[in-house]
Formats: structure tokens, sequence, C-alpha cells
């Protein structure tokens, strides 16, 4: 009885970061691009790489709050909305305090309206987590009725018309959401800046451990005195003020934003976290699966592009993307026999 | 002293009476069989315990002061911690993950608290130790085999350093051998002074580790004996009511 030779540890390649969805689409992420960049060498070019690495990172850092959320076993459809409508009222407030006696102060203006813009994503973010952990309303059913109250928002206050971002510190609120800092697109820095703090909120706090705990076993985290309804209000309001942060980058770097902003963005958000690692059923996922998934879907898009594909076949190679990697890790998780 | 002390301690839900004038006791570091039917009120009674439900009539004693539980959470505070059968345990977690859940370690870096794994790790490997159950704190849950999720689960309520563990069911559906895993548990806590309540419809798991055996018909306690002074066959008939006191 005392003996347990029958217990050992696990091999190294069937554990750990090595063994997850992560890592082998972060395989297949990097024979992709050595083979776009044989196929097509403008690929590698310094133009199209930045704009690869700037368009991946609006879906990029929803991501990271979509994946947040999908992780506690939920799903956030509203967060494309909430792109368009927190980017609709920032530039709505620079405009309107351009004129004003706020402007005197530099960089006020800015400020405000990018804080007013994230505060709106916030609250989207809070009024979901409310209604799904405390009167346990479904989340899929939730966020897709925000999705729509949200766009229908977008339209009502600008009455289908898009909001020009004008005004004395336009240039900055451009340099800040559209610039380059050491050659790099800002997108990707705020991307990979949010990515190491989402790394170490999962992993060495505890809120992280409850979001994990969470999604692997709801009754189990409440029994030992996890806050769970905290908790996952908390991950909507992140996944709400990172759809902001977006949505507000996406204005500037457009220079206007359209009432339909971000309309239909939630699919690619969510089919980033997927491909990425996260698991629908909850309890798995991080913010390098949410970047690496994100990354994915770019460089497929872009190398169609400069393959001369049809751009009408994208949305359908990355539907096949997404079911291949969710079937590769299903038919690896069956060979382990988990 | 006494750890435990039920007297006459009843349960009705309306006008069903799921438990009538239950009293018995159990001492430290003695491990209790509670036997029964299905619906003979073995979970009712767990939950009273454990402070899920307040009784309807009767009072419980804990270490010789009556105790009042209006949550699970004032039983744990009391001492009482509870291995549910489906172990309540996350495996997407690591084992230490798990033993830790709800109180975390932390350490201080740059006026943030951030988890403190090595503590937490060292930790619960002496618990495992301690339990002699050959469990790696790094490793997932997932991959656990049924005995080493029992040690995982016991390990928990050592943590919390209780006096009393309420095991529902813990060889229930897990094979031969990991039931001698967990036995031998169950007998490490008694080596440590715990008294442990064990909810079991195996005869031969009572008859192995338990001191004392206690058994509910309909609500009502029909045996509370020495499980030196009964047998399987005795016991089975006083569960099934062919006897009708032992």
């Amino acid at each position: 009885m005392s003996d347990f030779s029958n217990v050992r540890q696990v091999s190294w390649h069937s554990r750990g970061f090595l063994a997850s969805q992560t890592a082998y689409v972060t395989l297949a992420l990097a024979l992709l691009v050595a083979a776009i960049s044989v196929v097509a060498p403008e690929f590698l070019s310094f133009g199209n790489l930045s704009n690869v690495l700037t368009d991946f990172s609006y879906i990029g850092i929803v991501a990271f709050g979509s994946t947040l959320v999908i992780i506690t076993g939920g799903i956030d459809l509203s967060v494309g909305s909430s792109m368009g409508l927190s980017a609709i009222i920032a530039a709505m407030l620079f405009r309107a305090l351009g004129p004003t006696a706020v402007a005197a102060v530099p960089g006020a203006v800015l400020a405000i309206s990018v804080v007013g813009g994230l505060a709106v994503g916030a609250t989207i973010g809070l009024i979901n987590g409310l209604l799904i952990a405390y009167t346990g309303l479904a989340p899929f059913v939730t966020t897709l009725g925000m999705l729509s109250i949200v766009r229908g928002l977008c339209y009502a206050i600008t009455n289908g018309q898009g909001v020009d971002i004008t005004g004395p510190e336009a240039n900055l609120f451009f340099r800040l959401s559209d610039g380059t800092l050491l050659g790099l697109p800002v997108p990707l820095l705020y991307l990979l800046a949010l990515g190491v703090m989402m790394g170490l909120l999962l992993h060495h706090t505890a809120r992280g451990r409850y979001v994990f705990a969470i999604g692997g076993n709801e009754r189990a985290a409440a029994l030992t005195g996890v806050p769970v309804q905290r908790v996952k209000t908390g991950v909507y309001v992140l996944s709400g003020l990172t759809a902001a942060l977006s949505g507000i980058l996406l204005g500037g770097w457009l220079g206007s934003v359209p009432a339909n902003l971000a309309d239909g963005y939630e699919l690619r958000i969510i089919a980033a976290s997927v491909i990425g690692g996260a698991n629908l059923l909850g309890g798995v996922g991080g913010p390098l699966g949410a970047i690496v998934g994100s990354a994915l879907i770019e460089v497929i898009r872009n190398g169609l592009v400069l393959a001369r594909v049809n751009t009408y076949w994208q949305q359908t190679v990355v539907g096949a993307i997404i079911i291949a990697a969710v079937l590769v890790d299903r038919l690896r998780s069956r060979r382990l026999g988990q | 002293m006494t750890l435990l002390t039920l007297e006459d301690v009843g349960k009705s839900y309306g006008a069903v009476q799921a438990l009538s004038n239950v009293s018995f006791q159990v001492g430290p570091g003695e491990i209790v069989g509670l036997m029964g039917d299905n619906g003979a009120g073995k979970s009712t009674l767990v939950k009273i315990i454990a402070g899920v439900f307040r009784q309807s009539e009767g009072t419980m004693r804990f270490q010789d002061k009556e105790v009042h539980f209006h949550a699970p959470v004032d039983a744990r505070k009391a001492g009482i911690e509870v291995v549910h059968q489906d172990l309540a345990i996350a495996d997407n977690l690591s084992a230490a993950a798990n033993i830790f859940l709800g109180r975390e370690l932390h350490r201080r870096i740059a006026g943030f608290r951030w988890l403190d794994h090595a503590a937490m790790a060292k930790r619960s490997g002496e618990l495992f130790n301690e339990l002699k159950s050959e469990t790696r704190p790094g490793e997932l849950v997932r991959r656990m085999s049924g005995g080493q999720r029992q040690a995982v689960a016991i390990a928990r309520t050592r943590l919390a350093d209780a006096k009393l563990i309420l095991m529902d069911e813990p060889t229930a559906a897990i094979s031969v051998r990991q039931i001698a895993e967990v036995l031998a548990l169950i007998l490490r806590l008694r080596d440590a002074g715990i008294a442990v309540l064990l909810i079991s419809h195996r005869m031969p798991d009572v008859f192995d580790v338990c001191d004392r055996v206690v058994v509910l018909r309909r609500g009502r306690l029909v045996a509370n004996k020495a499980i030196a002074s009964s047998s399987p066959q005795e016991v089975t008939g006083l569960i099934t009511g062919a006897l009708e006191t032992a």
C-alpha cells in the first residue's frame, strides 16, 4: 500500500506549456510566417509587417479581456459594440472640450476624453457582469442583448454620422494612438504592455487564480470562499475596458469614428481567443494565446491578400482555422486519455 | 472530553421529519462510521454538522460548548471541515493551488501582493508527506488518480487545522487500490489526533478503519456500537431493518 510505483511524473513533452494548444498554434504561426515569406517576400517588408502588427493589435487587446471572460466559462459578445460606443464618446468629448477653457491645460482635453471613453466601456462591462454574476443570467444572452443595445446607442447618438476627431490636440491624439516608438507601432506596444500585466494578474495574484478556479469548478471555488460574484463581475469590466481602449486606438488610426466602428468584431475577437487556446468550457487560456490567436488570423488574412487570393475567401479560411485548432486539441487530449 | 456531542437532534422539512432524536458523541481522534440506506438521513445529519442546515430540534456541542452554525463558514471556523463526495476541487489547477484556494500565501513586492508560489508548494509538500501520499504539489489535479485527489482534498482540511473532518463517501467510484490509499489517509488523520466522521456505503471500509459505527434508519439512530463488538451482518441487518435495534 505504501509503494507508489504506478505514480510517475508525466514526461516533459506532454505537460506544461509544451502540451498546450497555445504552444502548437505558436508553432503553426511560425511555420505560416516562414511559408508566406518564401512565397511572397514582400510579406517581410517593413511597411507590410508594420501594418500587420498594427492591425492585429486592435483585436489582440480586446482578446485579452475576452480571454479572461472565457476562462471563467463565460463569453462577451458585446465587445464590438463597446469598442464603437467608447470611441464615439471619446471623439465627441474631444470635439466638445476643444473650444472650452479646459483646453488651456495641456493634455487635459485628451485625458478627459480618453478616460470618458474608457468609463463607457467599463460601465457596459459592469452592467454585463452584475447581471451575469448576481442574477444568474446566461452570459451569451446577456451580452447578445448588450451588443444590440450598445450598437443601437452608437447610431442613435450620432444619428448614423461619423464623428471626426478634430481639435487643438488632435495631433497629440494621433501620435499616442497611431504613432510609432522606436520604430514600433504604438498599438503593438499597448498590446505587449497589457499582455505582461495580464500574465502577472493571472499567474501571480490570488484574483487571477480565482479566475481559473471559477472556470474549472465554480461550486468548489464558492465552497472554499472565493468571492465568485465579484471576480466574475470584474472580468466583464476588464473586457469592457480593453474593448474601450482598442476602440479609441482604432478611432485614432481612422481619424474619425464611424457609427459602425468595429461592427461584427466580436466574432473575430472570440475566434482569436479560442484559436489561441482559451477553452469555451472555462478554466484554460492566457495572454500569449490571445496574442498568438490574433496574430494567426491577421497573418492568414494578409497572406491571402499577398497571394492574390480573392478576399472573399478570408472568412472561410479563418473559420476553418478555428475548427482545426480546437480539433487538434481534442484529438491530442483523447490520445493522452483525458 | 468529547469533541462533538449531538443531543436529540432533529430536522423537519415542512411536514417531513427527515431526522429525529439523534444523539451520539465523537471523541478526539476517533473514527466513526455513519451508515444507513439512501434516505436514512445521513446527508441531512452531515449538513447540520457542517453548518449547511440548522437543526429543527436538539442541541449540538463542539469541544463542550454549545454551537449554532448559521453557515458552513461558522463550522469551518470552529474546526469542522468537510471533504465533499465530488471533492470540490478545480482540476485545471495544481494540487498546491487547490489546497490554498481562498487562503493563498502572499509576499509583497513593489507594494503589491503577489502569490508566494514557493511557500505554498513547500507547505503542500509537507502536508502530502505527513499523509504519506506521493502527490506532487505542482501537478495538475486533472492528471491525478482518485486516491491522489482525495489526498488533495484532505490536505486542504489539514491546512485549516481542523479537529473534525466529515468525509462523504470518499471511496465511492474509485479503484480497490485507491480505496486502500484513502483508508490509509484516514488512519493518518487519526494518528494526528483528528476525528473523522466517515459516511460510507461500503461495509469493508467501515470495518477496516472505524472505531465505532452509527447506523441511521428512517431518520432515527438505531445503533451506536464499537466496531469490535459488532459484525458486518449485524450492521447490514440494522441498515435494512431486519434487526430493529442492536
